[in-house]
């Protein structure tokens, strides 16, 4: 996929791309079963030191049996997970060198915010000039020092998410586990802390496994992610991998809206395919060669935003096809179009609103041509 | 339209409070009755209050009833505590769910069932054991508090099943060994709990007349005991003093434990009001 980074020298903030670089956490062919109902079907995942890597997906995909596992509080049925060279599989929570902030951020009701973020220091015996420090840095980090003394349900929403977070960084763990971090604030907070996460992470270089549902929130925060779904692990690279190059159907409308096209194969070369479409009511050309039987069935994912829309033909004869704009969604920042293509097929573009004002918008009702690029559609295997 | 509803509403509440309280305002007030004739009101009179603290039978029963509840209750409260953390927070265990229901056996289990069983049980462990000897303020312990270990085991399993089991995982995933993370998290936040299942299981104890009768001996009655085979003999006024004395110490515990949850849950509503008006 990245053949073009692969090539070059690997970037030390990617060790991935670096075939000798060894990773931090190992994930080995781990299956979890609950009686008949398997949560987590092997999955094997690689993480290297620093990273911050997001698991995404749907309700019941996985990813919160995995993230328990790691953690320690389920035993995986077969597979073994490694943490920094150690097997982990079957050692308690209590021993781990690991810690999760949790989706409710599940803070002790009882004990002031100093006194949750202590405990954690109070149990390894540190101590205790160096808790009250180790603590109050840690609060001052997160901006919370001068809430150390109110207990947890006097703080509101965002002020609680903090304070989980210091309790989970106070013991500078190997690796930190985050179950939606950010699922229970608002719009606005919730972007507000994502850079703040990231800006933590990067200065305490420790590893982060964050489990979300939210693809928005996976593409802002990660180094990489991997997408889950039924169990699996579908698809695993960087953001910008996984939104251009979805390797199946369910990564291409996972993340992001996308048009998909189906079409046989009729021309399949090193650098290039054709794909005739009755679905599109045009040939497809994509620039890149896939190994596949010949009159194969495929698709073709194209994203809204790489389609664009014109009132004359553009002059192309592959990937253009002519419809008409069925309705129109103004976003402010961009405008959603839905076109009816001829053949039938509704499909959506996007169009960023360059201009504050437009001489002659394209109206309801309009017939237009809508074209793409050889490098915008990509071919999903399955 | 409203006010015909009203009305009818006051109507329907005394109705239901005189039937739960007629018959305890009947016999408080004929314990002031000077008359020894129980029904016959001749004047009002304390004396019979006096009377009861002279009397060495029943002060020596209410010791014992007293001393009985309070090691119960404290017994249970340890014993169903461990049950009702056992059944809530373990995993699926074989035969989890028909040990929930055999826990709360004892509360609809005839009493007079439980009592002779428990009877017949110590009879045997004498037999074979040599303990307990004899029957009196053990084995009356041990009957109290296999049946207030009940109580407090649903009482605490409830509690439990509202809390949420994630806090327990944060304090494990802190580093906090399971046995400090019952004593450091589970225990202060089921505190109420204990203390309701506390408070239950004293007045259960207290109160409790079939089971006591069963496996009691000679020289160790129990309060209720008392009551009971004086009233054979025929309803005096002492007793009427007695069992008002009885009401007026429960329900001073009562109003006690009410007004005490009432304030913490207005402190508790007026920080979360100001905490979200981000003060």
């Amino acid at each position: 996929m990245t053949q073009a980074s692969l090539a070059q020298a690997a970037d030390p903030r990617k060790p991935w791309t670096d075939p000798a670089a060894q990773p931090f956490v190992r994930i080995e062919a781990v299956t979890k079963k609950f009686l008949d109902f398997t949560a987590v079907d092997a999955v094997s995942l690689d993480i290297y030191r620093s990273e911050l890597f997001c698991l995404l997906g749907g309700s019941g995909s996985g990813k919160s049996t995995l993230l328990r596992m790691l953690a320690g509080f389920e035993t995986p049925t077969s597979g073994r997970i490694i943490i920094d060279g150690q097997d982990m599989t079957d050692v308690p929570p209590y021993e781990r060198p690991i810690n999760m902030m949790f989706q409710s951020y599940a803070l002790f009701p009882h004990m002031s915010v100093e006194q949750n973020v202590a405990y954690g220091l109070k149990q390894d015996g540190v101590p205790k000039a160096d808790i009250a420090r180790r603590v109050a840095e840690m609060l001052d980090l997160v901006k919370m020092g001068s809430f150390a003394r109110r207990k947890p349900h006097q703080l509101s929403g965002g002020q609680r998410q903090r304070v989980a977070l210091a309790r989970s960084l106070v013991k500078r763990p190997k690796l930190l586990l985050l179950d939606e971090p950010l699922g229970a604030l608002d719009k606005k907070l919730r972007e507000e802390t994502q850079f703040e996460l990231m800006k933590i992470q990067q200065a305490l270089g420790i590893t982060f496994i964050v489990v979300t549902h939210d693809q928005e929130e996976a593409m802002t925060l990660s180094s990489r992610m991997g997408v889950m779904n039924h169990g699996h692990i579908v698809q695993v690279g960087e953001p910008h991998d996984l939104y251009e190059f979805p390797g199946s159907r369910f990564v291409a409308e996972f993340i992001g809206s996308v048009n998909l096209f189906e079409g046989t194969l009729v021309e399949d070369e090193p650098d290039h395919v054709r794909i005739e479409s009755p679905d599109a009511g045009c040939t497809l050309y994509v620039n890149h060669g896939i190994s596949s039987a010949p009159a194969q069935q495929v698709e073709v994912a194209i994203r809204p935003e790489k389609i664009r829309l014109s009132r004359q033909h553009p002059g192309q004869t592959d990937n253009v096809s002519a419809g008409v704009i069925d309705e129109i969604a103004y976003m402010g920042n961009l405008s959603i179009f839905q076109i009816r293509l001829n053949s039938g097929k509704m499909i959506r573009v996007t169009r960023p609103n360059l201009d504050r004002y437009d001489e002659m918008p394209l109206q309801p009702k309009e017939p237009v041509f809508c074209s793409w690029g050889p490098a915008s559609g990509v071919v999903l295997s399955a | 339209m409203m006010r015909r509803r009203s009305t009818s509403l006051k109507v329907l509440a005394l109705t239901g409070f005189a039937f739960l309280y007629l018959p305890i305002v009947t016999m408080v007030v004929l314990s002031f009755n000077e008359s020894r004739l129980v029904t016959v009101w001749s004047g009002f009179s304390p004396k019979w209050y006096g009377e009861l603290l002279q009397d060495d039978q029943i002060l020596g029963a209410a010791a014992i009833s007293l001393k009985i509840a309070f090691i119960s209750a404290s017994l249970a409260v340890v014993l169903g505590t461990l049950a009702g953390f056992a059944l809530s927070r373990f995993n699926k265990f074989r035969g989890k769910v028909a040990l929930t229901g055999m826990v709360s056996a004892p509360l609809v289990m005839p009493e007079v069932i439980t009592g002779l069983a428990l009877l017949l049980l110590f009879v045997a462990m004498e037999g074979l054991l040599g303990w307990p000897k004899g029957r009196g303020v053990v084995t009356l312990i041990i009957s109290h508090v296999t049946f207030c270990m009940a109580y407090v085991a649903v009482v605490v399993q409830s509690r439990l099943a509202d809390m949420d089991g994630v806090i327990e995982e944060a304090a494990l995933d802190l580093g906090a060994r399971p046995w400090r993370v019952f004593v450091d998290i589970t225990l202060p936040m089921i505190a109420p709990a204990l203390v309701s299942g506390w408070l239950l299981s004293f007045t259960v104890s207290f109160d409790d007349l079939v089971i006591s009768a069963f496996v009691s001996g000679p020289g160790y009655s129990t309060l209720p005991m008392v009551i009971f085979s004086k009233v054979r003999l025929g309803v005096s006024p002492e007793v009427n003093a007695l069992a008002t004395m009885m009401i007026v110490v429960v329900g001073i515990g009562v109003v006690l434990f009410t007004w005490n949850a009432a304030r913490l849950h207005r402190m508790r509503q007026r920080e979360e009001r100001a905490a979200a008006a981000g003060l």
